[in-house]
């Protein structure tokens, strides 16, 4: 699997391929990284081994929006100040940490951890739909923010939704799509400059 | 002659992976080259000024540099986006099932002019085609032809004998249909009714403008749809994923009348 000669210790050959495992990492920097902790303090990679294991034992999903959470439910869930009538949906965890840093948004969230794509095999049923439905039954929930990515798999996945939640009776939105900060009107291309144009404001 | 390092070219893309940080990698189709993987760095920034052109099923004009393994993309800018296809999540499901189809049939840097147009064709109709399941159906037997697996429908693929004008068998391991008395012995043959057998030689060899023009009930269109599906799924020795998605979609939308 990498390209240690069979001089190297047999643990660290263990540890650089359980490197290499990790997205992103090549045999290259899996040595590197490996030969690195193997100099590093002893509580250091101890630290580093309890983090990790930490990780895996106390964090989990939160049962109602499917965010990763170490309390149950999660601290937004449980946030009295949050609206609760609203409902922002986004593809992965890592979506919400970008929004709550815009501080704009004072609702609650909902994980779908993916987005449909037809011809990777992902289907609707391989995401956190049906926990979304679910959520919708105590009727507490007045408005669902579609805040999928604005690409194919994102577009569909609004799609998808808008179609399973507008009978329902509840109202859908959709996150405005249009120029980015720091764009060029001169590269953008007739999709997002249509939207932008349809989603203008007045001054 | 060592290609140029730096080409123009007309693509459609036809779907993209993650890569990296915040590049992306690209399966596109190009007239003169066929089937390619390209390398699109920084996409996934929200300033990134290639993104939006760069979407599955858009249809742009590339500027790619070789690169050590893979080509890059130095500039692109859109031709058509197929507006009304990413608006319509039934046109999209069948759109994406048709790129699919095209990257699982061809291999890299192989095929050319005539897949591509007929690719074209086909996202054009999907868009804007009453019936654009017909349009897919057309799709699916042309690329069976460009690609070297025509079925064949006129005699029976097993004994040669001429198919009589009454029900006849459809047998996709044996490459297409058989008579009556050779289905003893046969992998799988699924009845064929005549109309389908009709439809199914019209897609073979009809205009479009013809095919368009037929109408079926829902009963005779699943018939032919299944006896491609089964042919495909034979052909590729798998099965084209986004087809899952089309069928759920047509099972959650019951009540919905067919079009016509």
């Amino acid at each position: 699997m990498n390209e240690t000669t069979p001089s190297t210790a047999a643990p660290l050959v263990r540890l650089i391929d359980e490197f290499h495992k990790l997205p992103g990492i090549g045999p290259k920097s899996a040595q590197r990284l490996a030969y690195y902790l193997l100099r590093m303090p002893p509580l250091e990679a101890q630290a580093l081994a309890a983090a990790i294991l930490e990780v895996k034992e106390k964090v989990g999903l939160c049962s109602v929006c499917q965010n990763v959470t170490e309390v149950e439910p999660c601290r937004v869930c449980s946030d009295e100040r949050r609206d609760r009538s609203v409902v922002c949906v986004v593809e992965e965890p890592l979506d919400i940490l970008a929004l709550e840093r815009a501080h704009a948004y004072p609702g609650l969230y909902h994980v779908l951890h993916g987005a449909i794509s037809p011809m990777d095999g992902v289907g609707p049923e391989d995401l956190k739909v049906s926990e979304l439905l679910q959520r919708l039954r105590s009727g507490e929930v007045r408005e669902i923010v579609l805040a999928t990515n604005p690409n194919l798999e994102g577009e569909a996945t609004a799609m998808y939704l808008t179609r399973l939640l507008k009978p329902l009776g509840v109202k859908v939105t959709r996150l405005a799509r249009g120029l980015p900060m720091g764009g060029d009107l001169e590269y953008a291309d007739d999709v997002t400059l249509a939207r932008a144009l349809e989603g203008r404001q007045e001054m | 002659m060592a290609p140029p390092r730096l080409f123009k070219t007309e693509a459609i893309v036809l779907r993209q992976r993650r890569l990296g940080e915040a590049d992306r990698f690209l399966t596109i189709y190009t007239p003169a080259l066929g089937k390619l993987d390209v390398k699109a760095r920084g996409v996934r920034k929200t300033t990134s000024r290639m993104a939006g052109h760069l979407q599955p099923l858009t249809r742009c004009m590339l500027q790619l540099v070789q690169g050590h393994g893979s080509d890059v993309i130095t500039g692109c800018e859109t031709l058509e986006s197929f507006q009304r296809l990413r608006e319509d999540l039934d046109r999209l499901s069948l759109a994406l099932y048709a790129a699919e189809l095209i990257d699982r049939i061809t291999v890299e840097r192989a095929g050319g002019y005539a897949t591509y147009r007929l690719l074209l064709d086909t996202l054009r109709r999907l868009e804007h085609a009453p019936d654009a399941d017909m349009a897919l159906r057309c799709f699916e037997m042309r690329l069976m032809d460009e690609s070297g697996f025509r079925p064949q429908l006129d005699a029976c693929v097993n004994c040669g004998s001429q198919l009589q004008p009454d029900q006849n068998f459809f047998a996709p391991q044996a490459g297409g249909a058989v008579c009556r008395a050779c289905v003893p012995g046969l992998a799988g043959p699924r009845a064929l009714s005549l109309n389908a057998l009709k439809v199914l030689r019209l897609l073979q060899r009809g205009s479009y403008n013809d095919i368009a023009r037929v109408n079926m009930g829902p009963h005779l269109a699943g018939e032919v749809e299944g006896h491609l599906r089964s042919y495909i799924v034979c052909v590729l020795e798998r099965d084209v994923r986004a087809a899952a998605f089309i069928e759920r979609l047509r099972r959650e939308r019951p009540s919905r009348p067919v079009e016509v």
